[in-house]
């Protein structure tokens, strides 16, 4: 009995946490920005800069430098530079950005972090995933907002 | 911000970037024997002047490792390979050795590898495999493994300091366009093509890494990552996992056209069999 309530538990959980977060496939882009949070709860700036340099999953030190972390010894060359970037753009815009940088920047080299269809060949394990949660995602939005020179 | 500025600072960026830290510009000697570690582009590779070798975009120390063999931790391997080419194996009682008395006698293949034999196409580990199987009746080794890196860089190594001239045209042109059409595609779950980071960022850091033009004039190549050598495939195949893409399979057909076309890209570098990267 108490298993089953268990179970009963965790599903109402699940199924609370698909209502309060969007799902990637219904993000709504306006000029490649998404206005609205996908998340009820707020972005965790402390959390966020966690994951900008986490390897195993925002891992945008890899291609963005970043004079936040200067502890951090590699920091990536292949985008652009990522200090003060809360200064240059909107939240909204960050969030469009990181969510799926393809719809503001047509062709980038930039993977869509907060989608989970429209790639080929993925990884099993990877399969229908996004790279970030929808709460991983406002966490780095709120770090990354953070950043001004 | 607007579009159009920031895209004004990327592409400066982009140029100072490339300034800092483009490939080296050094000069590769093996033994005293200078070879060439640059190229003009093949016209196809519409984006590219310069072909340039992996060499050029590592350490100084990863560099001087193969400047003298002494030093190149994979001539260990080649020793094996040595040893391999010349032991017996199968029911004929041959070993390598019994039809290719000397080895040099490979001077001039691994340039033109690989090559379409009567319809298929054909890479250095499959002759291998086919002597194997139809000549000495022994049992093919394991595309990528120990035994046969070993032997594809002993014979790799015959040809050091020729030039790489794989033909694409001709019989060789479907599957030539075959490794273009998969160089640009993009895969996995990051999304990303080989030519995202090989051809459009080379000479700039993705986090630790260098990127180079992801040339395959030195494989097998011995990687200090993993203290071994390794087959082209093998890398093609640890790319895509980078990228969370499901890799094709070693000594498939996709992964032959790559590398046939991966090859034609580096036509006129220099066989540097076998390099020492990280």
């Amino acid at each position: 009995m108490k298993k089953i309530f268990m179970i009963t538990a965790v599903s109402v959980l699940s199924v609370t946490t698909a209502f309060a977060d969007t799902a990637p496939s219904d993000v709504v882009f306006s000029d490649g920005a998404v206005m609205a949070s996908l998340t009820t709860v707020s972005g965790d700036a402390a959390a966020g800069r966690d994951i900008f340099k986490n390897r195993k999953l925002g891992n945008c030190l890899a291609c963005h430098m970043n004079d936040d972390m200067p502890k951090q010894q590699f920091h990536g060359e292949v985008g652009p530079p990522l200090t003060g970037v809360g200064g240059r753009w909107e939240e909204a815009e960050l969030r469009g950005i990181v969510t799926n940088a393809k719809m503001m920047f047509e062709g980038t080299i930039m993977p869509g972090f907060y989608i989970d269809s429209g790639y080929e060949r993925p990884l099993k394990k990877f399969d229908g995933k996004s790279i970030l949660s929808a709460q991983q995602l406002e966490d780095v939005v709120a770090y990354l907002l953070t950043l001004k020179d | 911000m607007e579009l159009k500025t920031l895209l004004t600072s990327m592409v400066i960026i982009g140029f100072s970037a490339g300034l800092v830290s483009a490939q080296a510009d050094a000069t590769l000697a093996v033994e005293g024997e200078v070879i060439s570690t640059s190229a003009s582009a093949p016209a196809f590779a519409e984006n590219l002047d310069t072909v340039y070798s992996g060499w050029r975009f590592r350490k100084l120390e990863t560099r001087s490792l193969q400047l003298d063999d002494f030093d190149n931790p994979a001539f260990v391997f080649v020793d094996k390979g040595i040893d391999l080419f010349e032991k017996v194996d199968g029911t004929e009682g041959k070993a390598c050795a019994s039809c290719h008395e000397d080895v040099e006698d490979f001077a001039g293949l691994r340039p033109k590898m690989p090559r379409v034999e009567d319809g298929t196409l054909v890479t250095m580990e499959n002759l291998v495999n086919e002597c194997r199987t139809e000549r000495m009746g022994a049992e093919p080794w394991k595309y990528s493994g120990g035994q046969m890196t070993a032997v594809t860089a002993l014979i790799g190594l015959q040809s050091r300091g020729m030039s790489v001239n794989v033909a694409f045209d001709g019989d060789a042109a479907p599957f030539f366009e075959r490794g273009q059409e998969l160089y640009y595609q993009r895969v996995g779950q990051l999304d990303m093509s080989c030519s995202n980071c090989h051809e459009d960022n080379y000479g700039v850091m993705i986090r630790a890494d260098h990127l180079s033009q992801g040339q395959i004039n030195g494989f097998p190549t011995y990687r200090l990552k993993n203290a071994k050598l390794n087959s082209a495939h093998a890398r093609f195949k640890g790319c895509m996992k980078n990228i969370r893409a499901t890799p094709y399979k070693e000594g498939g057909d996709e992964f032959k056209a790559l590398e046939l076309y991966l090859a034609a890209r580096g036509n006129g570098l220099s066989v540097e069999t076998p390099s020492v990267r990280n």
